[in-house]
């Protein structure tokens, strides 16, 4: 029974739920069980969350009992990315700082998913706070990828995507700083997305970037990351950046034809620095595209150059002042022994916080620092809304942008780790997004070295997530990739 | 050489919205520690604050009263460092866009320019065991009821000269605050705080000099004080040739003097950014006129009203504006048709004198409009004479029901008496005790005339009506040689 359970979409589990093949109840077990045959091996996990997972469900079966409607996500197995508050359980992003906390509060999402009916099952891992690309910055575990496990899930949501690609969730949150969902859903061969900025409450998400960072959802299919879309989105009155109208329907407009939608293909985006196996694969999805009546022109977006180093800009000093709460005062790691207030402040956050994050609280200090600011900072800012204005100039043209999600497959554990550079240009196709505030996705497009899953990534104007997920759907309804589930879910 | 002073003052005032300014938390005063806190004001993770419109409405109702620019584009910024009484560890504030900007406020004759006046949130309070500070404390605890207390900082030109000039400004910016019911401007409680900037040069000059920060005054009479004793303290410095340090100085209430703030305490790069969890506010024309349509008469023109309208003095009009109840009160016993002289004699003596003593306010006390325009009227007639009309004002003062001014003097037998039979015969009784004083009125000692009246008036309670005891003393003794009453 339970094996039959797992690798399935919403859709797929709600039919079983209403031929009552299966209980809401026997579906949590069966991906529960799954995460303690394949947790040892994956790593995806910091916190199971399986007294709420059966409670959840078993809300579900008796709501089937008494014969209510189904509700959009009832009884599917949700994985949460552990920057995100879930009420009464631990929410430690993946740090030694946030070890033992546990927020007396809700986030927007989950609350909102729970309330559509999700069972959630765990708390997922990630680099320390979100700054990472690969997961290995977890001050907990190392995450694998479910394809091949000496290889990384990508990050910082690698946690999720890895328990989304292995089968021990349908659908999992993360959140996208400059990538972190679209760039391990890649990784991981499943779909990614990031919507646009403002239209996902970032209401108890653990700050890393406020004016990058955008919560979004992984799954094994383009329709149900729009379902969870649809569950997810719209105002909500507790975050001040959140649009203030009334989204359309994802999933209900999936099946629009894309004949005639106009896709630029990013000229800087698919040449030097872009593994050859990733060039071929979406060159190949370029003709799918093209197959499929849509009309693709090679465009060039010089300023994309500078989207790296401007994104390190704001995206540190942003990180230094989010992460300056954690002080030992109230909450979280406090160091002991020490003498006075300021050893209090330093021990606390010698010992709190790891190298990676370390790291980025000191260059976001000092490009806000007196006299750095106007060079640093306030220069990043123009130059953000330079490439922002140059993303508006292509969508008077064209409907979407199309790029590889990563220059390269998942690369091996511990290859990139003494070389912060290299990891992060590995962010470099998905970064433009988040500083735009556009919506992008990641779906996969095909293999590549190693048998290792490829991305692709289209972007759209800022709340055209609609079309986005349009034309991921096309694709993915015109190629088989989505299909291919790695062995660690098809030999359960 | 002579020198002059120059003082800036920055005032927090607490505006009392009924929630904090990026919370739903109530901003009672007097709560338990850390009984009005929630996730957001406690900075927890994940948190995010979001504007509380009122804020914004106190503020340019704040702004629109000193005179100032109202921003349309308006915008919150991060102020980032470290203290425990700090729960984010940065304050949102206003940096380069502040919601006010170039007002001015009038002290008499005096214009004060205001250079900005903008909104950011209060901190919490630290409370420290086993020492006054920080530094050298057992331990510290945190409470965070005051933290997103929303704050209006008002920031002045340095056009104030002298310390009671600087008590001038605080006591009439406080008023207009009180004024336009948006900060209870209480100095004790913290709701109205103030820090100087002092600094001293040549007379003449127009350079300013270096100048020192003063905080920690929690009173009108500590500003006074911190200031004079600043500038007695760098004119010193400066005649024995000593150059002036830039720094942040505390008043000392016990020593009566300022002493320098640990430089580490001082040490700060904010580090400012734009907060990003804010949008920046677009503050629509039409509201800040709708918000200009509905502003309270301000001291200033009230003030204006009582002379030229009341007929009264600038220093009655100024201490009756000084307490906007005793004016509201006022402007309700003239609305009801009384004497505006009349009404202000009594509020001014008798009244402020009553709650003085008592320690209370004219709300606290069981007389109403009515009666003070009652109290007037029986004035203007002769029923009350000033003694009596002051035994009653006092009587329903410090009485604990709402009474009926008529019904007062009839059961208190106050009316006054004018039956010139009845007081003739008083007069008469009066002569007769005192054969004595009479024998030497009549032989010039005119001066006893007084002693008469006082007789009369004391035998009737004060009840009689002077001018009869008057008219009855001239008949009776022969024209009078000197004005008595």
């Amino acid at each position: 029974m339970s094996k039959s359970l797992l690798g399935k979409t919403i859709s797929e589990l709600q039919n079983i739920l209403e031929k009552k093949e299966a209980s809401a109840t026997e579906i949590a077990q069966a991906h529960l069980k799954h995460i303690e045959d394949t947790e040892k091996k994956i790593a995806a996990f910091n916190t199971i969350t399986a007294d709420l997972a059966l409670k959840q469900a078993k809300a579900t079966d008796d709501k089937i009992a008494k014969k209510e409607p189904l509700l959009p996500l009832s009884g599917i197995p949700l994985a949460v990315k552990d920057n995100i508050c879930l009420d009464g359980y631990p929410t430690t992003c993946s740090s030694k700082m946030l070890e033992n906390f546990s927020p007396p509060y809700q986030a927007t999402v989950t609350q909102r998913l729970s309330a559509a009916g999700a069972t959630i099952i765990g708390k997922t891992n990630l680099d320390e706070f979100a700054m990472g690309s690969s997961t290995e910055n977890s001050a907990f575990k190392i995450t694998r990828n479910p394809w091949n496990t000496e290889r990384v899930p990508g990050g910082s949501s690698g946690g999720s995507a890895a328990s989304t690609a292995s089968g021990t969730s349908v659908i999992s949150l993360g959140s996208d700083t400059g990538g972190s969902i679209r760039q391990p859903a890649s990784f991981c061969g499943i779909v990614g997305m990031k919507p646009t900025y403002g239209t996902v409450s970032r209401f108890g998400l653990v700050a890393f970037s406020s004016s990058l960072d955008q919560i979004g959802s992984f799954a094994r299919s383009v329709k149900d990351v729009a379902i969870t879309l649809d569950v997810m989105g719209g105002h909500d009155p507790l975050d001040a950046t959140s649009y203030n109208q009334k989204l359309p329907g994802f999933a209900s407009e999936l099946e629009k034809p894309i004949k005639g939608l106009r896709i630029g293909l990013i000229k800087e985006l698919i040449g030097v620095g872009i593994d050859d196996d990733v060039r071929d694969a979406v060159l190949k999805a370029v003709e799918t595209y093209k197959a499929l009546g849509a009309q693709i022109k090679e465009i060039s977006m010089p300023n994309l150059r500078h989207a790296l180093p401007v994104y390190y800009l704001i995206c540190t000093a942003d990180a230094s002042t989010n992460l300056a709460r954690f002080d030992g005062v109230r909450y979280g790691h406090r160091a002991a022994g020490v003498e006075d207030l300021l050893s209090m402040y330093f021990k606390t956050r010698q010992e709190g916080f790891g190298p990676e994050v370390k790291r980025r609280i000191m260059l976001g200090t000092y490009a806000l620092s007196s006299g750095y600011y106007d060079a640093y900072y306030k220069k990043a800012q123009k130059v953000r809304r330079i490439i922002k204005n140059d993303f508006d100039e292509q969508f008077k043209e064209l409907d979407l942008l199309l790029t590889p999600t990563s220059p390269s497959v998942a690369f091996a554990v511990g290859s990139k780790t003494e070389d912060p550079l290299s990891m992060y240009l590995s962010d470099i196709a998905t970064i433009p997004a988040n500083l735009a505030g556009i919506p992008g996705i990641s779906i996969p497009c095909g293999r590549g070295k190693d048998n290792l899953p490829i991305g692709l990534q289209l972007l759209g104007p800022a709340l055209k997530d609609a079309v986005v997920l349009q034309a991921a759907y096309a694709f993915e309804q015109a190629t088989e990739f989505h299909k291919q589930l790695a062995e660690v879910v098809t030999h359960a | 050489m002579n020198y002059e002073t120059v003082i800036g003052l920055e005032v927090h005032a607490q505006l009392k919205t009924k929630s904090k300014i990026f919370c739903g938390c109530p901003t009672d005063f007097g709560a338990s520690p850390n009984e009005q806190v929630c996730p957001i004001c406690l900075g927890m993770p994940g948190m995010l604050p979001v504007l509380n419109s009122k804020v914004v409405e106190f503020g340019v109702r704040c702004g629109i009263a000193l005179n100032c620019k109202i921003a349309k584009h308006t915008k919150f910024d991060r102020k980032n460092y470290f203290y425990p009484d700090l729960p984010k560890a940065y304050q949102i504030s206003q940096l380069d866009q502040p919601i006010c900007q170039q007002g001015y406020l009038n002290i008499g004759e005096r214009r004060v320019g205001i250079t900005r006046a903008h909104l950011e949130e209060d901190a919490g309070k630290l409370v420290h065991a086993g020492a006054a500070g920080l530094h050298g404390s057992d331990y510290s605890l945190v409470d965070f009821n005051r933290s997103g207390i929303p704050l209006l900082e008002i920031v002045s030109e340095p056009d104030l000269r002298s310390p009671e000039e600087a008590r001038q400004y605080l006591t009439e910016l406080r008023n207009i605050l009180r004024y336009l019911d948006v900060c209870d401007g209480n100095l004790e409680e913290g709701s109205f705080r103030c820090d100087a900037n002092v600094s001293i040069r040549e007379q003449g000059s127009d350079k300013l000099g270096t100048k020192v920060e003063i905080k920690n005054m929690n009173s009108f009479r500590a500003v006074q004080r911190a200031i004079q004793s600043e500038i007695d303290r760098q004119t010193e410095a400066v005649k024995k040739g000593e150059r002036i340090v830039q720094e942040t100085r505390l008043w000392n209430e016990a020593s009566q003097s300022t002493f320098p703030m640990r430089s580490k305490e001082e040490a700060h790069d904010y580090r400012y950014l734009p907060e990003p969890d804010l949008v920046p506010l677009e503050l629509d024309p039409a509201w800040i006129k709708q918000i200009e349509s509905t502003m309270p008469e301000l001291p200033d023109a009230r003030r204006q009203r009582y002379m030229a309208d009341a007929g009264l003095s600038f220093d009655d009009a100024y201490v009756l504006v000084e307490t906007k109840e005793l004016s509201d009160f006022y402007d309700q016993t003239l609305k009801l048709g009384a004497n505006p002289k009349g009404a202000a004699n009594l509020l001014l003596g008798a009244t402020i004198a009553y709650l003085k003593e008592a320690k209370k306010t004219i709300s606290e006390t069981s007389l109403t409009a009515k009666n003070l325009k009652e109290i007037v009227d029986n004035l203007t007639s002769g029923l009350l004479n000033n003694t009596t009309a002051k035994q009653i004002l006092t009587d329903i003062l410090s009485g604990s029901k709402i009474v009926d001014v008529n019904e007062l003097i009839k059961s208190k037998g106050l009316a006054q008496v004018s039956d010139e039979g009845e007081i003739a015969k008083i007069v008469d009784e009066v002569l007769e005790k005192n054969p004595s004083q009479l024998a030497d009125y009549r032989s010039g000692k005119t001066k006893l005339r007084q002693f008469f009246f006082g007789e009369t008036m004391k035998a009737t309670k004060g009840k009689a009506n002077p001018q009869v005891i008057n008219k009855l003393l001239d008949e009776k003794l022969g024209p009078a040689t000197t004005n008595v009453q």
